[in-house]
């Protein structure tokens, strides 16, 4: 049986990798995505474990609950980016600063 | 029993009229809005007149609300009359110097264009003295004070495209505005310690109120009566024109004579008098508040009529003279001869509205010239005019016999009798002012009437002779002699002129001695001067016989005969005698210098805190620090925070999760 500890210790790493893919990553918004994405897996993760812990089942139900919502998520995004890119020509994420005051 | 229905009569017609010849004036014409104003105001006066009857019959006196406004928090705000014989004595001398004057408006405006406009004002006039006079209760006295000020304020400047009366009309309405500030504070005072605005329950609680004290500057204690009656007598120093409030008076003659005749001498401007005299109740508890009504009456009375000696406008002359005489209607106020005060009003109204009117038919006949200088040798050509303004003159000066005379002279002796801080200082004023009076009054008859005819050469000077002919473009040619011409001029100067020369006859002895006014007025019997000179009266003719002896009437043939020596003897004396004293004179005919004070403190004074508040308040304080600072400060605060708004996703994000971070910190660690 895998400790509680080490599943944590996976998914706040991963959470971190992300975040940091995140800041790290100035090219492409793909990649922004899909750190988000990752984020969300970790978070899943801690769901999972704590379930698994508490021998609760509803930790696992909202799993299924995020992934399919983080489905949707993602095709909206990569919709908004296919329509962004006929627009600009461009994903570049330093080219992408219409927000800026 | 004076019935309601007539009382409401008495109010309502003039107003209605009024409201016809103002609202339908095209639709009636010139002669339907005359007829109708006039049928108005005589239905008042016949109303009046038998009103009166009634109370000499020994009808009850009237008191009762027609109307209750509201009531709130215990104070009932009526519409009501009180009818005493005080009350109808001004419901009277009001009604019929209206009507007088609502004739010879007849003829005086037959050419201006304006002429349903001024018919509906007089009967609105009319009917705000009546509302004002016929009072019950305090509130609505001071409706009728504003309304009969709102409507001096549209009759001064009637002619509303000549600067000077405009000037003139603003002027009035200002310092009247002064004047009614006291009074409403006066009012307040009375409802403060009374909690009632109905004349018989507030006189009633009279003792109570001189029980009262109270501070207005911290430390020193007023009688609470003292400070009431002083402010409401500051409210009468504006409407009836006293030191020093008196400024707008000579200015309002800008209005046509017509209502100089009737608000401005007659009725409006005794006003002030009628309303210490019904609230004689309350200023007989006050010495204090006496004395400065005595003081202020004696100074206006005595140097106002000075003003009046070297003034060449045949109008503002006889101005002066009307401020004169109500600085003795004062004086006899301040010295507790309410009944004698009433007196000369009285007769007052009639002799003063008649010496207008004259005035007036030499500036009709003049074709609007009021320069006296430009006058002289009128006689043969307005003999009507003449003798109606020698009445009128020779009852203005008191000559023995005239109206004037006994209201003049029993003032005089009541405040010879008066002896409260004060009253010596009084009597030298009124004294003196006799002599004052003759002397202008009687220089006013012969520049005008007597004389060479220096009207011959001052037709060519007339064209010149700018402010006043804004209106002139007449009909009535500039040549041929002067005439009198309207019969609705010369017959209100002949009504006129029969109570100016017998009124005072008939009535000094039931009036003065015969306790006429019973309770309407009340007089403690120490400062019972009135009594005092009832004491030595015995019928009239023996007061006459008695006059004789007394300075008062030798001071009036002194000026008479100065006058006749300076204007018709020696003309070229006056000028000689200006040069000699011209320091004197330059002050007087600068009228003490009292316009270039108000001019100078009040106007520039006011200009100069104005422009304090729009540079400090406005542009600093409000403009510069309330509106466009805070919009400074959010324009600063959003150039700082606009560098965090980069626009790069990954940065807000970043914010996000630090906050997120923090977020969690603080709630696991705390």
């Amino acid at each position: 049986m895998i400790p509680l500890e080490h599943v944590l210790l996976l998914a706040g790493v991963l959470f971190a990798l992300s975040v940091a893919g995140i800041f790290l990553n100035r090219k492409n918004v793909i990649l922004l995505l899909m750190c988000i994405e990752l984020m969300l897996l970790s978070v899943n993760f801690n769901f999972i474990a704590f379930a698994r812990h508490l021998g609760d089942l509803n930790g696992q139900i909202f799993v299924f609950f995020i992934m399919t919502v983080a489905a949707a998520e993602s095709a909206i995004g990569l919709a908004i980016l296919v329509v962004l890119f006929r627009r600009r020509k461009s994903i570049n994420v330093e080219q992408l600063d219409l927000m800026k005051g | 029993m004076i019935r309601e229905s007539v009382l409401v009569t008495i109010v309502l017609a003039p107003l209605i009229a009024s409201v016809l010849a103002g609202i339908a004036g095209k639709l009636i014409g010139r002669r339907g809005a005359h007829t109708v104003t006039i049928l108005g105001v005589a239905l008042s006066c016949g109303l009046s007149i038998y009103v009166l009857q009634q109370l000499l019959n020994g009808a009850p006196t009237y008191n009762d609300a027609w109307y209750t406004w509201l009531v709130s928090d215990g104070i009932r705000m009526e519409v009501g009359f009180l009818v005493d014989r005080l009350t109808a004595l001004m419901m009277v001398v009001v009604t019929f110097v209206s009507l007088c004057v609502h004739i010879y408006t007849i003829g005086y405006m037959h050419d201006d264009p304006g002429y349903q406009r001024f018919f509906s004002y007089i009967s609105l006039f009319t009917f705000s003295m009546l509302m004002l006079v016929m009072s019950n209760n305090f509130l609505q006295l001071f409706f009728g004070w504003e309304a009969v000020g709102l409507v001096s304020y549209l009759l001064i400047g009637f002619w509303y495209t000549r600067p000077s009366a405009i000037f003139a009309n603003m002027k009035a309405f200002l310092v009247n505005r002064v004047g009614d500030f006291g009074f409403v504070l006066g009012i307040a005072g009375v409802v403060y310690f009374t909690g009632s605005l109905d004349y018989v329950t507030v006189f009633g609680q009279a003792e109570q109120i001189a029980s009262q004290t109270l501070q207005i500057f911290p430390g020193v204690d007023w009688n609470a009566i003292t400070v009431i009656c002083i402010l409401l007598f500051i409210g009468a120093m504006g409407k009836s024109a006293q030191v020093p409030l008196h400024v707008w008076l000579p200015d309002s003659m800008e209005g046509p004579t017509p209502i100089s005749a009737l608000i401005h001498a007659a009725t409006m401007v005794t006003a002030g008098i009628f309303m210490v005299a019904r609230m004689s109740p309350l200023f007989e508890l006050s010495e204090m508040a006496l004395s400065f009504v005595l003081v202020i009456g004696a100074t206006t009375a005595f140097f106002m009529g000075l003003l009046g000696l070297v003034n060449n406008d045949i109008k503002r002359v006889v101005a002066y003279s009307t401020l004169s005489q109500l600085g003795y209607m004062t004086v006899a106020l301040g010295a507790s001869a309410y009944s004698v005060a009433i007196f000369h009003l009285m007769t007052h109204a009639f002799f003063k509205a008649l010496l207008f009117l004259a005035a007036g038919s030499v500036i009709v006949a003049m074709h609007h010239e009021q320069d006296m200088r430009k006058m002289g040798g009128l006689k043969k050509y307005l003999p009507v005019t003449y003798w109606t303004a020698l009445i009128g003159s020779l009852a203005l000066i008191g000559f023995p016999g005239t109206s004037g005379f006994f209201s003049k002279d029993a003032l005089i002796e009541a405040v010879h009798a008066a002896n409260i801080p004060g009253a010596t200082y009084a009597y030298w004023c009124v004294l003196l002012g006799v002599f004052v009076t003759a002397f202008y009054s009687f220089r006013l008859v012969f520049m005008t009437f007597h004389g060479s005819e220096r009207f011959h050469t001052a037709a060519d000077h007339h064209e010149s002779h700018g402010g006043h002919d804004a209106h002139d473009d007449h009909g009535h040619g500039h040549s041929g002699p002067p005439e009198e011409a309207f019969w609705s001029i010369k017959l209100p100067l002949i009504v006129l002129a029969v109570p100016s020369l017998l009124i005072g006859a008939f009535t000094i002895t039931p009036v003065l001695f015969g306790g006429y006014f019973g309770d309407a007025i009340f007089v403690r019997p120490e400062h019972d001067t009135v009594g005092h000179v009832g004491e030595s009266f015995h019928g009239i003719v023996g007061f006459m016989l008695h006059a004789l002896t007394g300075p008062v009437f030798w001071l009036m043939l002194a000026g008479v005969v100065a006058s006749w020596y300076l204007y018709i003897k020696r003309p070229d004396l006056p000028d000689v005698i200006a040069e000699k004293f011209s320091a004197i004179y330059k002050v007087l005919s600068n009228k003490f210098y009292f316009d270039e004070i108000n001019q100078f403190v009040f106007g520039k004074g006011s200009v100069g805190l104005g422009k304090a508040l729009w540079k400090v308040g406005d542009v600093a304080l409000i403009d510069g620090l309330a509106v466009n600072g805070s919009a400074r400060v959010v324009g600063w605060l959003s150039g700082v925070v606009r560098r965090i708004q980069t626009g790069y996703l990954y940065h807000y994000a970043f914010a996000m999760i630090i906050g997120l971070s923090a977020l969690i910190a603080w709630y696991v660690l705390r």
